[in-house]
């Protein structure tokens, strides 16, 4: 045993080291050069059999040539690593700009999306959102909102009605407006109230661009000791800027709806032009945006409200035609067309 | 209404352009445009040339100083050759909307350095304010043009087109108009004039008049004019009716509507000669009763309807429009003017039943004004003198059975500040009320009592009294507060929060909403639904629809979608997963129909490939039931289906959906003839869920299982059966084994080595105890007496 033999086996491992060139190899020289059955570890492993002498110089040149050829493999293996990264990262190039894999995408109808978006504006200020029959009585649709048969106010609201007869009229209709729920929801609950109420209404009424016979209206109802006119416009204005944004500027003005005392209803100033009259608006720099007022008084009387302890405010708008006004949209009939071009956009 | 802002004018002072007033008017409830013939001329008016000099930088040029009005005057550049001292002329301000002389377009007027002069104005010619292409020179407006009127009211063509709203009547006129125009401009009203001599016969011997029917008719007035000449009327008349939109006719029925216009209250003229025994009858008319009205048609009238009459037949039918046989015509002499108050909702009533509203009958119905009858008989007969001539009777027929008493008010001030939100103070109160025509007292400390004038037949309440300030003071000077008080308890809406959920999970599986209209066709809908079933329980039908195929009420969405299938189709698409959540409508028997919350799609065309092209495998049963097993798995249920059959779908390609042994809905191929009947060539796939019958296993929050700790042994087991048994059934037996978590089916095989008219079953059977690991004792036991069970139930083989 001689320090030379340690030279040459030092010389070996090295020369095998150099030309390995994957993980494999690399464990196998491991093996051979440094694993248990290794020529170095016989060595290292029959020193005390050595004179002391000769124990202490090729102890010292065998610990030194185990410690190298450690280090060897470590910056060996560091090496075919970071080459193997970089071939990876050389042949593994994608074309990123490729489509990804499709997954299919669903949409609301931009009718159930902007009613969402209404009646959720809503819901923020306290009010649920309750429903109600879209088929109705003539007594819920008018009577009960004061329009008798033959008022003129009857006008407003061209009927489709239900083929069914009692003496000689016929009681049942499609609703013209959600409004037949005010009465319904006071009937069945007492104050305070604050609902919204979406859903299908129907006209008679030939279509255009801005006229359909089927409509979605969103009702609302506030009543409550101590509503009053302030109330009706703090809360629609916060609506308004809501769902229009913080920079719109509403206007209202005095209307006549048989049900509400005082009659108004809500414009706001017309994105478009901002005011300055455009197609959009018609020239007028406002777009009417539903009716409101304060509840009739009688129509508390007639649910069994106190009308001098309550008072309350209601309102109601087109879906449609918010949905006109959000997405610049020119034609009411593309609703209810389907046409996947169309709903697809939204 | 039309209202030509001249005649307005004879009523109020217009101190507001004419833009501004109709705003004004809008935001006061009178919906008002402005009608020009073409031309805006907001800041044009009438102006006096005081003096012209020479420009002093350009010889064509020249200054011309004008007097605006009210001491204000202008000097600005003018190039028309006819321009001179003491004209009166048309004068532009700053940012007036003109038409450029020399291009023909439209412009607005900017403040302009001409040759070194500063002008800010223009005299206009003919062509600048689109009357004419007159640009040779300026337009020169006669020597009485009043200086600082606008030229819109000088010129008189300005028209104000006005929407009258139901409870309104009193608007439906110009009088009533300038009386809304004061008090919002805090001016005074100029009643027409309506004294004239009487110097004929005593009323009461030339005719008499009976009200049989007093529940029709209010009040009747009657003025009578013998010697008259009947001819066209004169030229300012004719004009002021042509500009309302009436026709002029002669001079007698032109006042007539002339009144009507201005005052609102429809009067009648009768030839008194062709009054049978010059009696009037207002009575109901007999049954089978016939008139041949003004418009030359015959009517047949009925005992509901009201009609002025004379001793044997029937002459006008009240309040809407009058008799041929008694009108005035060249030869009439004498005249018996009309003037009545009748029933609204039965001239209504008549006039909807004959589906005749005339503008008679339009003011009629919205209710006017007892008092308004005695005032207009007057004032025609007055108008009527000065232009037919004749003798005017002594005195007046007033028959008024029932006189109408003022009407007034208690309004307490915290009434209206409990309505309008803010504490308005008196004075306030008492001058908006009183420039509308109000009388106002404030008596105590807290109320006012309020005498409503005859015309407001509207206002009846201490409300309607809130709105009169509200809206003339201007709804946008009220405050604006947020609602304070307690903010109701939530009621639970399950139905809505069910759709709403069932929604978006179609939305995120890749279903497209669609909304359809709820009336369908009924040759559509036997072709999906049974017919035994129509007409078992027929749908609601609409008695007058839009359209003839859209009169039922849907009682399937079924109909709905394949139309919306077919449009799309017919476009090219014709990949399509598409969904309507809406109600049907089921019949009830004397009561509203049922309307039941549905959720049905349409699936059809190919899955999309690895390039999102819709080239995949064929959409299909799968693909269907996977949006179903989607949505009911985001609803916490675990559903069953069982193969059935259904009409409209293709049996063996149907399957009913149960929850908890409920049937909730249906899926399945739709029939050949039913897609072939909507023109679609391809196959079909609806499902079908009815969200009322969901509803009541919809339960509440679901509980936390914990995560069992002890490992899961997973073997698979592989079992041959006879072709016809569903695999389902295979499944359930194997998950009903306590020690087995789940049976995932992962392959289906038939064909060689399996024997024909059977299939192989391969199932991941995960087995897993609460307590502890399982050992391969346990495992190895459970499975044996699985395949004894699937073997003695199933007539299954284990497959070797």
């Amino acid at each position: 045993m001689s320090t030379g033999e340690l030279q040459t086996l030092e010389a070996q491992a090295n020369d095998s080291l150099a030309a390995i060139a994957d993980e494999t190899s690399l464990e196998d020289w491991r093996v051979n050069y440094l694993g248990r059955r290794s020529r170095l570890t016989e060595i290292l492993r029959g020193l005390s059999a050595l004179p002391l002498e000769e124990r202490k110089q090729v102890g010292a040149a065998a610990n030194r040539l185990r410690e190298a050829l450690e280090t060897a493999l470590a910056e060996r293996r560091d090496m075919l690593r970071k080459r193997d990264v970089q071939t990876f990262i050389q042949q593994g190039r994608i074309d990123v700009t490729l489509p990804g894999r499709p997954i299919p995408m669903g949409r609301l109808h931009p009718v159930t999306q902007t009613q969402r978006d209404i009646v959720a504006c809503f819901e923020k200020m306290g009010f649920q959102a309750v429903e109600g029959p879209e088929v109705e009585w003539d007594y819920y649709n008018f009577e009960a909102l004061r329009i008798p048969e033959h008022h003129p106010a009857r006008d407003m609201w061209d009927t489709m009605w239900i083929d069914y007869h009692r003496d000689g009229r016929m009681p049942m209709l499609l609703r013209t407006h959600t409004s037949p729920n005010q009465v319904r929801v006071m009937e069945r609950q007492q104050p305070p109230i604050r609902v919204v109420v979406p859903g299908k209404c129907y006209r008679y009424e030939a279509t255009d661009a801005t006229h359909e016979w089927m409509l979605t209206q969103v009702e609302g109802l506030a009543v409550d000791e101590g509503i009053s006119m302030a109330d009706l416009k703090g809360t629609l204005y916060e609506f308004a800027q809501q769902l229009f944004g913080q920079e719109r500027r509403v206007r209202f003005r005095c209307d006549y709806f048989p049900f509400v005392e005082p009659g108004a209803d809500m414009s706001i100033d017309c994105f478009v032009c901002n005011g300055e009259g455009c197609s959009t608006c018609k020239g007028a720099g406002w777009i009417e945006i539903m009716g409101a007022g304060m509840v009739h008084p009688e129509i508390l009387a007639n649910v069994g409200y106190d009308p001098e302890r309550y008072t309350g405010f209601a309102f109601g708008m087109g879906v449609e035609r918010v949905a006109m006004l959000r997405h610049d949209i020119e034609d009411i009939r593309l609703f209810y067309q389907n046409d996947l071009r169309f709903l697809e956009q939204f | 209404m039309r209202i030509p802002l001249k005649w307005l004018s004879e009523y109020v002072d217009i101190t507001l352009p004419a833009g501004e007033l109709a705003h004004r008017l809008t935001l006061a409830g009178l919906e008002s445009l402005v009608e020009t013939s073409g031309h805006n001329w907001d800041k044009v008016s009438v102006a006096h040339v005081v003096e012209v000099n020479p420009h002093p930088n350009a010889d064509r040029l020249r200054l011309a100083t004008v007097d605006l009005g009210e001491g204000e005057r202008m000097t600005v550049v003018c190039g028309a050759p006819n321009v001179a001292a003491g004209q009166k002329v048309a004068f532009a301000r700053q940012g007036a909307k003109l038409i450029d002389g020399h291009s023909g377009q439209p412009m607005e007027l900017m403040p302009a350095v001409i040759r070194g002069v500063e002008s800010a104005g223009m005299v206009c010619s003919e062509r600048e304010l689109g009357l004419s292409d007159q640009h040779e020179g300026i337009l020169v407006l006669s020597e009485d043009a009043p200086i600082g009127m606008l030229l819109a009211q000088y010129m008189g063509d300005v028209i104000l087109e006005t929407e009258v709203t139901a409870n309104r009547g009193d608007l439906l006129s110009v009088l009533g108009t300038a009386r809304e125009v004061a008090a919002l401009t805090n001016n005074e009203v100029h009643e027409p004039l309506d004294t004239y001599w009487e110097d004929g016969t005593a009323v009461s011997e030339l005719a008499s008049v009976a009200i049989v029917d007093s529940d029709l008719c209010f009040r009747y007035c009657a003025s009578l004019i013998e010697g008259i000449k009947v001819g066209p009327s004169p030229q300012w008349l004719q004009e002021k009716l042509s500009a309302s939109g009436s026709r002029p006719i002669n001079n007698v029925v032109d006042v007539t509507n002339y009144v009507m216009l201005e005052l609102g209250q429809p009067l009648h003229a009768f030839d008194l000669n062709l009054v049978g025994d010059r009696k009037i009858v207002v009575r109901r008319a007999h049954s089978d009763e016939k008139l041949v009205t003004l418009d030359s048609v015959e009517r047949s009238l009925n005992a509901d309807m009201l009609v002025i009459a004379d001793s044997s037949k029937a002459m006008a039918l009240a309040g809407i429009i009058g008799g041929a046989p008694t009108q005035v015509t060249q030869k009439t002499s004498s005249i018996l003017i009309e003037s009545a108050t009748f029933n609204p909702v039965n001239i209504r009533r008549t006039s909807s039943s004959l589906g005749l509203r005339t503008e008679a009958s339009i003011r009629f119905e919205k209710g006017l004004s007892q008092e308004l009858a005695m005032v207009a008989v007057k004032r025609a007969t007055k108008l009527l003198l000065g232009l037919t001539g004749g003798r005017a009777a002594k005195g007046i027929i007033d028959v008024y059975p029932n006189k109408a008493r003022v009407h007034r008010i208690m309004v307490s001030r915290e009434r209206l500040q409990r309505v309008l939100g803010v504490d308005l103070p008196p004075t306030k109160v008492r001058q908006t009320l009183t420039a509308l025509g109000y009388g106002c007292r404030w008596v105590s400390s807290a109320h006012y009592v309020v005498r409503v004038p005859y015309w407001r037949t509207d206002v009846s309440i201490p409300d309607d009294i809130a709105e009169e300030l509200g809206r003339i003071i201007g709804y946008d000077q009220l405050p604006s507060t947020s609602l304070t008080g307690p903010i109701p308890s939530i009621q639970p809406q399950p139905d809505r929060e069910l759709r709403g959920m069932v929604q978006d999970a179609l939305v995120a599986a890749g279903l497209q909403e669609v909304i359809n209209y709820s009336l369908v066709d009924m040759e559509k809908l036997s072709k999906v639904v049974d017919p035994e079933e129509l007409s078992w329980r027929p749908p609601v039908r609409v008695a007058n629809p839009m359209s003839k195929n859209q009169d039922q009420l849907r009682p399937t969405l079924r109909v709905s979608l394949l139309d919306s299938l077919a449009t799309n189709r017919r476009y090219g698409r014709e990949t399509m997963a598409i969904f309507e959540a809406g109600r049907v409508y089921l019949a009830q028997e004397g009561d509203l129909p049922h309307e039941v919350e549905m959720v049905a799609g349409l699936v059809s065309g190919r899955r999309l490939d690895r390039w999102g092209q819709p080239h995949g495998e064929p959409l299909s049963f799968e693909d269907t039931k996977g949006y179903v097993e989607h949505v009911l798995a985001r609803l916490g249920l675990q559903e069953t289906y069982e193969a059935a059959e259904e009409y409209a779908l293709v049996p063996g390609r149907t399957a009913v959906v149960s929850v908890a042994s409920e049937r909730i809905g249906v899926l399945g191929q739709l029939h050949p003839e039913v897609t072939g009947a909507w023109d679609i060539g391809q196959e079909v796939y609806l499902f079908e869920i009815s969200l009322e019958a969901l509803l009541p296993h919809i339960g509440g929050v679901r509980l936390y299982r914990p995560i069992l700790r002890f490992p899961s042994v997973i073997e698979d087991i592989a079992v041959v059966v006879s072709e016809d048994t569903p695999a389902g059934k295979v499944k359930a037996a194997i998950e009903s084994f306590p020690l087995v978590r789940t049976a995932t089916l992962f392959d289906i095989y038939t064909g060689q080595p399996i024997p024909p008219g059977k299939k192989s079953l391969a199932y991941s059977v995960s087995y897993q105890a609460d307590d502890h690991t399982l050992t391969d004792g346990e495992v190895e036991r459970e499975r044996n007496r699985i395949i004894e069970r699937l073997r003695k139930e199933l007539s299954a083989e284990l497959r070797q």
